[in-house]
């Protein structure tokens, strides 16, 4: 008995070794949810990897190093994620593309922290995994679930120089969210927010809720839901002769409102994806999947693609595995992506991704630079 | 002061909004103890039909005034006809059955049209046309009041009068009354009892499509769901007034009305619908019958 444990401890330090030696492969750790219910999210993501990955190989590998992936399945759960990131730490991988779900990757995330491997997630929107500083070794090529309220208070703020605001919100998880995000942004800023409150969906129009923002004396009215209920509240001002700004988010930032709405729509602000699906980038990395797979590429895959190609490029743009190597790298270089051209801020967001301020102009949402 | 004022002519226009719907649903019950919960389906079918027509007429040419009375006129007449089939299809053969059977059959009419609407138009949200126009003399004040909110207040009051009238003064009105007070005793004296329900359901589904396109035309947008919350809040001022009481469904209106006004300008928008039931308990406690609901005895 004794002699086996020996025996397997003496065979394990030989792969050990073996993984040690074997130092002209680049070992990417691409773990996620790639079976269960939420397999859709995660199965596109590492198609996209491999994709990159055989694109980057077929010629001639990073540095004349060929890349391997470690795929892992985490099943989104954080349990798994752990013991997932654990496994990939001692097969000794070099830089991680993943996971996919906030609660796994934050499980995930300490376990790379002290191996000191830099991963990249292209779908956790969690705010506090880049926000809270905790991780330096993480970055994301996903906004943050509070990028849209962080854009339009920048936005309220520096062009419209907002001395007072309202927000309100339709009580939604998704509306209230953003509102809640900005109400923070905002007195962090220390601009007064002189309303925040919630309205019912679907009432017969809002006229209260219109006085009580004129009297509040605010300059701009942000509003976190979605077209129906905008529409009503930007009319009832309007009509009522209020030419506050109106700024709201990507559930207003559709073709619908503008048709409801009329011509009091026009000038609304409305935060919005920033469209790149039409770049050439984006084209060539979807007609790759169209090309292996048949089929259209799911969720994330673009921010996947992304994500791989910031994370070799950064390897090579470093010329090793070291970890300060790869993060320096990532935030002082720029990297051509489907997503655009992207860097990382010092946290770890990724800057030129996500959200662009939008206005009605002669009924159609144009995007402002 | 002017804060309160915008607050209440607000709290009035809702109210309004409500009344003129709860209407239908005071005739109904008066008249056969019927919570007629497709009465908020016929409003959205009166805002659709106008909306129709008004598409179709403005194509050849008409506008303003000739086109909201046409559009008005066919909304209601059409509602009307919609009210009508829903009784004799839904309601009349259920008329002996217990009280529970036509409820449900209520019910599912509702969401019958509902999606009847949903798949013969569409589930988007439309635009409406502002078929109100805005007039010269309100122009000082339209920063507190708008044309269409005025307009909304003087037709409900208008049709809460003529209403009355009816019921009291003419020959159908005092079948009504009676048809409401003992059916079979009515019946014994002559009284065609089905011709009343039906006549009540025809006006309190012509009054349903008039609050459907002026409330629309304020609004300036429809979809198939607007007449269940509408219809929801209405019901509710029925009751706060006084089921089955013509006066009482406005009263209850009103009251509904301001205190979500007030309960939002005063307090916050949060807590419009705690306000709002909690003075629908508040009433039912005191007053079982709501505010202006007589108390009758149950008859054995």
């Amino acid at each position: 008995m004794k002699r086996i444990i020996v025996g397997l401890m003496i065979l394990s330090m030989v792969f050990c070794a073996g993984a040690v030696f074997a130092a002209d492969e680049i070992k990417l750790g691409v773990p996620g949810a790639h079976s269960g219910d939420l397999a859709s999210y995660g199965i596109p993501s590492a198609r996209a990897a491999k994709l990159v990955v055989d694109d980057i190989n077929a010629k001639g590998g990073i540095n004349g190093n060929k890349v391997v992936i470690l795929q892992e399945d985490d099943v989104c759960q954080p349990q798994v994620a752990a013991n997932v990131g654990n496994k990939l730490v001692s097969e000794g991988v070099d830089i991680v593309m993943g996971h996919i779900c906030s609660g796994a990757t934050k499980a995930a995330l300490g376990i790379y922290k002290e191996a000191k491997i830099v991963t990249m997630s292209p779908s956790a929107t969690n705010v506090d995994l880049t926000k809270s500083g905790e991780y330096p070794n993480f970055f994301r090529t996903i906004s943050a679930d509070d990028a849209q309220a962080a854009l339009q208070v920048d936005f309220a703020i520096n062009k419209f120089n907002v001395k007072k605001v309202a927000i309100l919100h339709d009580k939604g998880d998704y509306g209230k969210g953003i509102a809640e995000y900005a109400k923070g942004f905002f007195e962090a800023k220390g601009i007064e927010v002189a309303l925040f409150e919630g309205i019912t969906p679907g009432a017969v129009g809002y006229p209260a809720v219109v006085q009580k923002i004129k009297r509040s004396g605010a300059d701009a009215v942000i509003y976190g839901g979605y077209h129906p209920e905008a529409a009503k509240i930007v009319g009832e001002m309007r009509k009522k002769k209020m030419d506050t700004k109106f700024i709201s988010d990507d559930g207003v930032r559709d073709e619908t409102f503008i048709k409801v709405a009329g011509k009091y729509a026009e000038g609304v602000y409305a935060t919005g994806p920033i469209d790149t699906s039409k770049s050439a980038a984006a084209i060539a990395a979807i007609e790759n999947h169209k090309k292996a797979y048949g089929e259209e590429p799911g969720a994330f895959y673009l921010n996947a693609y992304a994500a791989t190609q910031c994370l070799l490029g950064a390897v090579k743009n470093a010329g090793s595995t070291d970890y300060d190597a790869i993060v320096k790298a990532l935030t002082n270089e720029w990297y051509e992506t489907p997503l655009g051209k992207i860097s990382f801020d010092e946290r770890g967001d990724a800057i030129g991704i996500g959200f662009a301020m939008y206005q009605v102009q002669n009924g159609v949402y144009v995007e402002l630079k | 002061m002017e804060y309160f004022l915008e607050l209440f002519l607000a709290g009035l226009t809702r109210g309004s909004i409500y009344a003129i719907i709860a209407l239908g649903y005071t005739m109904v019950y008066g008249i056969i103890e019927l919570i007629n919960f497709a009465h908020g389906e016929i409003y959205m079918i009166g805002a659709f039909t106008a909306l129709i027509v008004a598409s179709v007429l403005s194509l050849l040419g008409l506008s303003g005034l000739s086109l909201f009375i046409l559009a008005g006129v066919i909304a209601v007449i059409y509602s009307a006809a919609y009210g009508y089939t829903v009784e004799k299809i839904a309601y009349k053969p259920l008329r002996q059955a217990p009280r529970l059977s036509p409820l449900i059959s209520a019910i599912g009419m509702s969401i019958f049209l509902q999606n009847y609407v949903l798949l013969a138009q569409t589930s988007d949200f439309l635009s409406f046309p502002s078929l109100i126009g805005e007039f010269g003399f309100m122009e000082p004040i339209s920063h507190i009041m708008r044309s269409s909110e005025l307009v909304i207040i003087v037709t409900t009051a208008v049709c809460t009068v003529l209403l009355t009238m009816y019921i009291k003064f003419t020959r159908m009105g005092k079948a009504m009354r009676a048809t409401a007070q003992d059916k079979t005793m009515a019946m014994l004296l002559g009284v065609n009892v089905n011709r009343v329900v039906s006549v009540t359901f025809i006006i309190g589904s012509g009054l349903a499509a008039v609050g459907g396109v002026l409330i629309s035309s304020h609004l300036g947008q429809i979809n198939f769901y607007i007449g269940f919350i509408a219809g929801i809040k209405a019901f509710t001022a029925a009751v706060l007034g006084g089921i089955g009481s013509v006066p009482g469904a406005v009263l209850g209106g009103f009251v509904l009305g301001l205190t979500e006004s007030f309960a939002t300008g005063y307090v916050s928008s949060d807590y419009e619908d705690v306000f709002a039931f909690g003075l629908l308990v508040f009433i039912l406690i005191f007053r079982p019958a709501g505010i202006l609901g007589r108390k009758t005895s149950e008859k054995v």
